[in-house]
């Protein structure tokens, strides 16, 4: 049963990272592009949650804890320099 | 671990992927920017809250004693998401990207009188 | 005792999120954790723009429970469109006119909104007065600032400023 639920589980997330990136590749616009980026970095979470479930190992908890930081700066950091031009001030 | 655990489990990752999947979806089936924003930040949060509250379940049950840090994650993305949207919204409108929809039809003809200075 | 402890609130925060970071409940990382949680407000203080007050801890907790109820109902609302496909949207913009003056109310209302009844807030106005925010779906948008009003800032106006 939970085997066959993480089987299909990790077969709609990497449906979604497909999109995500065709979303990231098609554009057409720069936002697009980051907010593809934030979905990726999102789905990469989930992704690595499940790994962890799978695995039965706490492990990989810590990465996602560090994509999360990781991706949030990012995207914040993408945007302000669309914003400004610049990104620190 | 017991079936209904089992059941509870496989049901809140099911749950979560296809919250995932669908906030993807949105990202590919939408014609404009603003609306696409709505997706990834709404249905993923979600999505992933219920896969990190299914790990939570899972390690407390299979690990040695209580596994809450999952909860870090989803606080962490319940305050970030609405933050990045903002900024992309507030990105995308600066840029005068598309919106969608004709202005004049609307009810909103303010948008052209908000100053897009910053605030 | 305010140059002592500056944020009252922010010590057993941070206290906690030491807990859960080391996913443990020993004596010595209980203890580690408020030296922490009263180290790092103390010497982060030049930092820190203003001091937090819930004036109402009830109003606070009826406001997360409402919250939380309205982010799922959100979450499949914005699910079901994401399904039905872009041709059902109507999508608009709507400038909302704010009461509240605190930078943490206006802030925690536009992260609200962003997260629950299929909008995103897009821009705050210079004067602090307006929001605009983007909505997915919607029919009749007086009805939709209505609702964010009453559902939300009246609340937070509540919990934050007197």
């Amino acid at each position: 049963m939970l085997n066959f639920a993480l089987t299909l589980a990790f077969a709609l997330v990497a449906t979604a990272f497909a999109m995500s990136f065709f979303r990231l590749i098609k554009g057409p616009s720069a936002p697009d592009r980051i907010l593809a980026l934030d979905t990726l970095y999102i789905n990469a979470i989930a992704l690595l949650v499940l790994f962890g479930i799978q695995l039965a190992s706490p492990l990989y908890f810590e990465a996602a804890l560090l994509i999360a930081l990781m991706g949030f700066v990012g995207t914040v950091a993408l945007a302000k320099f669309l914003l400004r031009g610049d990104i620190i001030e | 671990m017991s079936p209904t655990t089992e059941v509870l489990l496989s049901l809140l990752i099911l749950a979560g992927a296809a919250f995932t999947f669908i906030g993807s979806l949105g990202l590919v089936r939408f014609k404009d920017f603003y609306t696409r924003l709505h997706g990834p930040t709404k249905a993923t949060t979600l999505g992933v809250g219920c896969l990190l509250a299914a790990s939570s379940i899972f390690f407390s049950i299979t690990g040695e004693g209580l596994s809450l840090h999952e909860i870090l994650v989803s606080l962490f993305l319940f305050i970030t998401a609405p933050i990045s949207a903002h900024l992309l919204a507030k990105t995308a409108l600066h840029q005068g990207l598309p919106l969608g929809f004709n202005i004049t039809r609307q009810h909103d003809t303010d948008i052209p009188r908000m100053p897009i200075k910053d605030s | 005792m305010k140059r002592w402890l500056p944020h009252p609130l922010l010590t057993p925060v941070l206290a906690i999120v030491w807990l859960l970071l080391n996913n443990t409940l020993e004596p010595a990382h209980i203890l580690l954790g408020l030296l922490l949680g009263w180290a790092i407000p103390r010497f982060t203080l030049p930092f820190w723009p203003e001091r937090v007050r819930f004036y109402s801890p009830r109003a606070a907790g009826r406001f997360a429970a409402v919250f939380l109820y309205d982010v799922v109902i959100a979450n499949l609302a914005v699910a079901r469109l994401i399904l039905a496909g872009p041709r059902h949207l109507r999508p608009c913009f709507v400038s909302v006119p704010l009461d509240l003056t605190n930078d943490l109310a206006i802030s925690l209302l536009a992260n609200t909104i962003c997260l629950t009844p299929g909008t995103v807030s897009a821009q705050l106005s210079a004067d602090r007065r307006q929001l605009l925010i983007h909505a997915l779906d919607c029919a009749d948008p007086q009805a939709l600032v209505a609702t964010i009003k009453t559902r939300f800032e009246a609340p937070l106006k509540e919990i934050l400023e007197c």
